[in-house]
This record gives C-alpha cells, sequence and structure tokens, in this order.
C-alpha cells in the first residue's frame, strides 16, 4: 500500500470547481523528530472533505497552509479556479475568502456572541440578506447573543464560532477538529448541528478529525495522512471498504453503506432498511419511507456461515460472495472482503476459522451482521 | 495649612506638563515598538531590546552627562539640532521631552511589549481569517485585548517621569516656568535647608502620586482585568 | 584637597581620610551624627551654624581659602581682558551655581549686580547645582560662557606646564571688588574623635606650608583669620 488511491468520486459536482493543494512544509526539529508534510491533492469543491489522520499526522498543518497560516507553507493552492498561493505569490490570510473554526472555540473575550458575528459580518467579502438570522437559527444560538464568552458552555461557544465562520461568506469552510476539545456529551449535542451546516451550508467543508465516528457520520470524501503524507484518498465509502486498510483506520475498520428506509417494526421496536443485497433490522430510528441512511457495520461485527440456517439469534443475515482475503503469517485475525448486491462488507475472523471453514475467493457464504449502526 | 510659593506653582505645573507630554508621546512611539519587538523573529529583537532596556540600568546621572554632551553644540544631536534650525535642546522644555522619553521608555515599552506577548498568535490568526488585515487586527482585536498592558504602561511613564531627577538636574539648567522641575525644586528647597518648604512640596507630591496611581488602579480592576481569548 | 593631605600625611605620618560632597549635605549629615572630625565648607555660614546649634567650638574655626570667581568659557574667543561679550550681552547662555545656596553662584549674582547686567542677562541664566555642574554646561559648550571658581581652571593647566594638555578656552578673573569675599571656613567637630590629631590639622591649615599650597591653586589667603 504504497500509492495513494483515488476514487473517481464527486469531483466536478454542481459545476463548483476543485480545491487543488500541492504544498510542502517542513516541522518539528528541536523536541519533536522532524516530518515533512508532503500534499498533493484535488479535493471536491463540495461537500465534506474529512482530513483524517492521528495526532502528528500533520492534518491541522494541511489545514492551516491551505488558510495562509502557515507562512513556511511551499508550493501552490488553488481554489475555485483562484490562485492562492504558488512559487511567486502568496495570498494573505485575511484575504482569501476562508471560514475557519479552531479546536478551542477562540471567540473575542472582550466581545459578546453578537459582538463575535458582528466582527465577521463587517468584514465579509460579500453580505446576502437575511444569512444571519439564518446561520443563527441553524446554529441555535439566538439566546445565547447577549452573552460573552466566559458566560457559555463549550459546546455553546463552538456553535458561535461556527455561526461566526460561516457569517464571512467564505468559498470554502475550514474546520480544525472542532470537537476535540469537548466531552462526549458536548459531542453528541453539536454533531446534530454539524450535520445541519452540512445539508444547509452551500460551501465546500475541510474537516480535519481523528474521530472514524465523526468522519463516517459527516464526511462524503476522504484523505487519509500519515506522516505528512497522504496514504488513501477518495470517497469515503470507497476508502472505508479498502482492505489495505490504512493504519490509522484499523481499529474501526468497517464499511459504510447507503441504505433506504423501509418501514417500521413497532411490536418489536425495529425498523427496516433495504440496502442492495438485503434487508436489515435496526433499533428503531424514526425517518420517513424512502428516506436515505448511512449504515455503518464494523467488521468485528460480521461472523461468516455456510448455511443460510437461521439457528442463532442473529437477525441480520446477507448473502455474499467472497471477493478478497487478507491474512498475515503471525497474526491471529483475517480479513475477508465480501460483496453483497452492489455494496461490500468486510468481515473480521480468526485465521483458524478462515481454514476450518475453508473459505477462499469466490465462494458463495452467509454474513451474520450482529451489529448496525444508523449513521445519519 | 499648605503654603505654595509662586515658584512651586510654577514647578508642579511644569512637572505636569512634562510627565503628560512624555507618556503621550512614549505611547505613540513605544506601541509599535512594543509590538514590534513582541512578535519578531529576527535577529535585531535582542540588541533592540538591550538598547530600550538601557535606561534601567544606567545611573541618571550618566544618561544626564551624555545627553549634556550629546545635545551640546559639539555633539550629533546637537548638531542635528542645529542644522534643523532649532539650536540646542539643553536648558529647553524641549530637551527635557527629549531626555524624559528615552529615560522614560522602557517603562512604556515593557508593560505593552508583554501584554502583547501574552495574547499569542490565535487572536489575531482569528482575526485574519476573519477578513481582518494588519491594522484592522491591531486596532479590534490587540489594543482591547492588551488594555491592562496599556494602563500599566501609561502610569509608569507619568510617574516615572514625575519622579525624574538625576537626569533633568544634569541638561536643566534650573531655569523657572522651562526646566525647574518639582524634583528640582525640593532638592533646591533642601539644599538651602528650607526644610518646611522642602516638606510641603515633597508631601503634596506623594500625596498627588498615591491618588493617581490609587485611581488608575481602581479604574483597571472596574473592567475586570485582562480579557482573553474563549 | 589631596595635596594638602598628602603633605600632612608626610608630615605627621598619620593617616586623614577625606569625604568629598556638597557642603549642605555634609552638614545635614553632621547635625544628624555623622562621624567626621573636622568639617571644610565651600562658605562661611555653614561652619557658622554648627558652631550656633553647638557641634563645634567658635575658637576652632577659621577661614583656610578665599575663593576668587573667574567668568570661563571653553571657546578660546569667547573672553576678552575686558569680558565684552559679557557686558554686551553676545550670548545665548551664562552659566552659574545656584545663588540660593552656592557661594560663588551668590558672587556671581552680585558681580552682574555691580555691572548693571542683572536685568538683562536673567532670562539667559542656566544654573547648575554647583561650580561642577556649571563647569560641566560650559565644559560641553551648552553655555558659551558662566561663572565658576578659578581653583577649578587649575586642574586644566593653568600654572603648570603640561605638555600634553594644552590650556584651552578663555577667561576673565572677576576683580575682587565686584563681589563680596567668598569666605571659606573650616571648623573642628566636637563629635570627633581623634581630638589631638584634629588639632594638628588644624594648626597644620594655617601655617605657611598649607597656605602656600592654597594660593597656588587659585584661591587667595586672607589676612586676618577670624
Amino acid at each position: 500500500m504504497n500509492e495513494p488511491h483515488r476514487g473517481d468520486s464527486n469531483k466536478k459536482a454542481s459545476g463548483i470547481s476543485t480545491i487543488d493543494v500541492s504544498l510542502c512544509l517542513d516541522f518539528g526539529g528541536g523536541s519533536s523528530p522532524p516530518f515533512s508534510l508532503a500534499v498533493n491533492v484535488s479535493l471536491p469543491g463540495a461537500g465534506v472533505t474529512a482530513i483524517f489522520g492521528h495526532s502528528g499526522s500533520g492534518k491541522t498543518s494541511l489545514l492551516r497552509s491551505i488558510a495562509g497560516l502557515e507562512r513556511k507553507a511551499l508550493g501552490s493552492v488553488v481554489v475555485n479556479n483562484e490562485n492562492w498561493q504558488n512559487s511567486t505569490f502568496f495570498l494573505p490570510t485575511h484575504k482569501r475568502s476562508i471560514g475557519y473554526v479552531f479546536q478551542e472555540s477562540s471567540l473575542f473575550g472582550h466581545l459578546t456572541a453578537s459582538g463575535n458575528l458582528r466582527y465577521a459580518r463587517k468584514r465579509a467579502k460579500k453580505r446576502t440578506k437575511g444569512l444571519s438570522r439564518k446561520v443563527i437559527e441553524i446554529m441555535g444560538i439566538s439566546h445565547l447573543l447577549d452573552r460573552f464568552p466566559s458566560q457559555l458552555s463549550g459546546g455553546e461557544r463552538q456553535r458561535v464560532s461556527i455561526a461566526r465562520a460561516l457569517l464571512t461568506e467564505p468559498s470554502l469552510l475550514l474546520l480544525d477538529e472542532p470537537l476535540a476539545a469537548l466531552d462526549i456529551s458536548r459531542k453528541r449535542e453539536i454533531i446534530p448541528y454539524l450535520e445541519l451546516l452540512k445539508q444547509n451550508a452551500n460551501v465546500p467543508i475541510l474537516y480535519v478529525s481523528h474521530s472514524v465516528d465523526e468522519v463516517a457520520r459527516l464526511a462524503d470524501h476522504i484523505i487519509v495522512l500519515e506522516q505528512g503524507k497522504v496514504v488513501a484518498e477518495g470517497a469515503v465509502q470507497e476508502v472505508f471498504s479498502q482492505m489495505d486498510v490504512p493504519f490509522s483506520l484499523q481499529e474501526d475498520t468497517g464499511v459504510l453503506l447507503s441504505g433506504t428506509y423501509k418501514t417500521h417494526e413497532p411490536e418489536w421496536s425495529l425498523s427496516r432498511v433495504a440496502l442492495s443485497g438485503g434487508d436489515l433490522l435496526v433499533a428503531e430510528v424514526s425517518a420517513t419511507v424512502g428516506a436515505d441512511l448511512r449504515v455503518r457495520i464494523l467488521a468485528k461485527d460480521i461472523s461468516l456461515s455456510l448455511s443460510a440456517e437461521d439457528h442463532s439469534s442473529i437477525l441480520n443475515r446477507l448473502e455474499c460472495e467472497i471477493i478478497d482475503v487478507v491474512e498475515k503469517a503471525e497474526q491471529s485475525m483475517a480479513l475477508v472482503k465480501l460483496q453483497t448486491g452492489d455494496d461490500f462488507l468486510i468481515a473480521s475472523i480468526t485465521r483458524k476459522s478462515l481454514y476450518r471453514l475453508g473459505l477462499v475467493k469466490g465462494m458463495h457464504v452467509w454474513a451474520q451482521i450482529k451489529s448496525v449502526a444508523i449513521v445519519q | 495649612m499648605i503654603n505654595f510659593s509662586p515658584e512651586d506653582i510654577s514647578a508642579i505645573w511644569l512637572t505636569l506638563k512634562l510627565a503628560s507630554t512624555v507618556t503621550i508621546i512614549l505611547l505613540l512611539i513605544g506601541t509599535p515598538i512594543a509590538y514590534w519587538l513582541a512578535r519578531t523573529n529576527s535577529k535585531m529583537k535582542g540588541p533592540i531590546s538591550a538598547i530600550v532596556a538601557l535606561p534601567l540600568v544606567l545611573p541618571p546621572t550618566v544618561i544626564g552627562f551624555y545627553l549634556l554632551i550629546a545635545m551640546g553644540p559639539n555633539g550629533f544631536v546637537g548638531q542635528l539640532t542645529q542644522s534643523l534650525g532649532l539650536g540646542t535642546l539643553p536648558f529647553t522644555f524641549g530637551g527635557l521631552v527629549v531626555a524624559s522619553v528615552f529615560y522614560s521608555m522602557p517603562f512604556v515599552v515593557q508593560p505593552i511589549q508583554n501584554a502583547i506577548e501574552g495574547l499569542g498568535d490565535r487572536p489575531l490568526e482569528v482575526a485574519a481569517s476573519l477578513g481582518a488585515g494588519r491594522l484592522d487586527q491591531f486596532f479590534t482585536v490587540v489594543l482591547p485585548l492588551a488594555k491592562p498592558g496599556f494602563i500599566t504602561a501609561t502610569i509608569l511613564g507619568f510617574a516615572h517621569t514625575v519622579g525624574e531627577f538625576g537626569v533633568i538636574l544634569m541638561i536643566g539648567g534650573n531655569i523657572p516656568g522651562e526646566t525647574r522641575v518639582v524634583s528640582v525644586q525640593i532638592y533646591d528647597h533642601v539644599e538651602s535647608l528650607a526644610y518646611g518648604q522642602a516638606h510641603t512640596l515633597a508631601g503634596t507630591m506623594v500625596v498627588f502620586s498615591f491618588v493617581v496611581l490609587l485611581c488608575l488602579y481602581w479604574f483597571q480592576s472596574k473592567r475586570g482585568g485582562q480579557w482573553s481569548m474563549k | 584637597m589631596k595635596r594638602l593631605v598628602k603633605q600632612f600625611e608626610q608630615q605627621t605620618s598619620h593617616n586623614v581620610i577625606v569625604s568629598y560632597g556638597s557642603s549642605g549635605k555634609l552638614f545635614a549629615q553632621i547635625i544628624h551624627g555623622a562621624p567626621f572630625d573636622l568639617f571644610l565648607s565651600a562658605d562661611q555660614e555653614l561652619p557658622s551654624k554648627l558652631v550656633a546649634l553647638g557641634h563645634a567650638d567658635s575658637s576652632q574655626q577659621f577661614t583656610y581659602a578665599l575663593g576668587r570667581l573667574v567668568l570661563w568659557s571653553a571657546d578660546s574667543n569667547a573672553i576678552d581682558e575686558k569680558a565684552s561679550r559679557l557686558k554686551s550681552g553676545d550670548y545665548t547662555h551664562v552659566a552659574l551655581a545656584n545663588p540660593r545656596f552656592a557661594p560663588y553662584g551668590r558672587a556671581a549674582i552680585e558681580t552682574l549686580n555691580a555691572l548693571g547686567l542683572v536685568v538683562s542677562s536673567e532670562s539667559k541664566l542656566v544654573q547648575g547645582e554647583n561650580v561642577a555642574q556649571a563647569y560641566q554646561f560650559i565644559h560641553s559648550g551648552n553655555a558659551e560662557m558662566g561663572f565658576i571658581a578659578l581653583a577649578q581652571l587649575y586642574g586644566e593647566g593653568l600654572d603648570r606646564l603640561d605638555k600634553r594638555r594644552q590650556f584651552h578656552g578663555s577667561k576673565w578673573i572677576v576683580p575682587d571688588a565686584l563681589y563680596s569675599p567668598i569666605r571659606q571656613d573650616l571648623v573642628v567637630l566636637n563629635r570627633g574623635q581623634a581630638k589631638q590629631i584634629a588639632q594638628q590639622f588644624f594648626d597644620f591649615m594655617r601655617g605657611d606650608v598649607a597656605t602656600s599650597i592654597i594660593s597656588k591653586s587659585g584661591y587667595s589667603v586672607s589676612t586676618n583669620h577670624d
């Protein structure tokens, strides 16, 4: 897995052009080992692109470089056919049409929430009527406007920060691990706002994160960074279903599938979701018939059976064909890639079972799925 | 009761005039210097910091002595002022202002520099991301967030100039209404054994300074201290 | 002073320690208990005050020197034998010691008064706290001329043939008639411990050797001792 994988994703969607980034930045020295950021990608000009990696992988540096906050970054940045940076030219941050949300909200302490919003509005490069009201409504902060940042909770501050970034009417919205500094309950509080943001903002979003869950929920496109280099890139569903999974994804190896809401089964408090290869029963969700749902299935939650028999407590069983097998000699676990309908699944099973069941490419098996997460 | 002679009153007015003028000038020229020192990575930062801090270390009489020579007709400053048609600076109010600006500079620059350094990069990055250019950033973010530093700088600059003696003694010439400031006037009272007048004048200055400082510190605490990024 | 002390130490093999300072400050120290044996003042008033306050005895006070006032400039062309530029007012600043408490300053004002120049020179007067500071103002060129003690110029090589340093500047020794004598008195202090040696020094200062040194240093010596 030396080459980054490129998916042919929705690059030229909606007529908005791409975000082309080709950057080098040298880091470290002193107490930390020096490393280089070397990235050459073309990101879609719409939707949410996640920049994923562990801490120290360079993802924040990449985001900051795109924003123009790293003067030492060499290379080029072209956004929407606009030249932000090249070998002879450097557009300073305040002239780049960006909105930036920092990890620790970074609201101006000497201004109220509305003061912070007005600061952004005053300097916006264009001003669409009614945007302030809309943004305040979406982020649910209208009751917080007269408070000072010191009077707001962490989650509230982040919502105000996001609103503030939006009010500059940017061409590109950059979010640097916006949930990292929050505890679980605050995170859960904000994620719906981020989803609302995704639906309502007509702006491409670059979202830096080290959380697979956040990426699974929000991202359309993903680039994976390891030690400053891109090791995987493409539509999020595809990258997640890659067998030679980048190191950073390993613990949460699993796939993302697109499903459609079918029906309720109220007597069991279950809902039925249709995938291309069959139906799944999940814990009750509120959705309308025909609504699109994103479904996440972890590899460790899939076991394989040779027979169609229904003698176990596991409800969800999909018929599949084995596409690929990855195993390593000294390791106990192996990965099996399966196709069901048009979708792919990855199952993590012991090597012993692999051999005991004689599982090879091309075989038809049943995937028993113990746990399914609906990731809106 | 307090009985000031007209010379005493003139000395007080002159001192207040000097301290105000010097403080305002230092805020205007000291702020860009403090800003540069706070944010630069240049190799010149060390040497320039040392030059600014020099008056803290040198005895006032030494400073005054060199200023007397430099500002005189044979010194490089004196020749400059003469070529500009300004004559020479010693024995003039302008000369006191120049000397005091130099002598009180670290007291104004350092608090401002420390306050700006304390802000770090983040507030400015945020401002930039919201479309604020350098000057805009300075007035709308740096200034309000560093306000306590500016207040301290004003207090210290003013107070230090009021109390200045050695340098003014060296280059002032003790001219009534022009260079005879309170510190020199008190000294003269003592030298001529007029202890009563010395007490009156000195005591008044102590009370005045104390009240000024009290007011400024009260004003600062009322504002809730330092704003920060949240 | 150094020459006097050296001479005395050679003659008597006693050690003398000298504390220099402005007369006013030394006076203040003495009345607050400083342990000096003798006080040599730049005026007469302070020693007399010490006697009046009981810190010294009037029999132990005498005038050891008469100060001589000189108008001096660092510029060799500024002052002629008649001090014409002073009299015509052709200067921007004239320096002097503070007449309020410095004897040479007082003498300078008396001189200006005698020459009828007080009013015309008033706005151009620049005061130093003492003659040393007045000297600095003149030496640095900031005051074109000023009144100092003649004794100060003796360091400049007026009387010595010092080949390395040429005398520069110009001077006018102010005639004695224009100002009241600057009597510089010394007094033996009651508080001093070394009473015998102090007495020896007192007598030494009245003797010919001392008198000769003093008059060669830019002072006059009074012929009658008060």
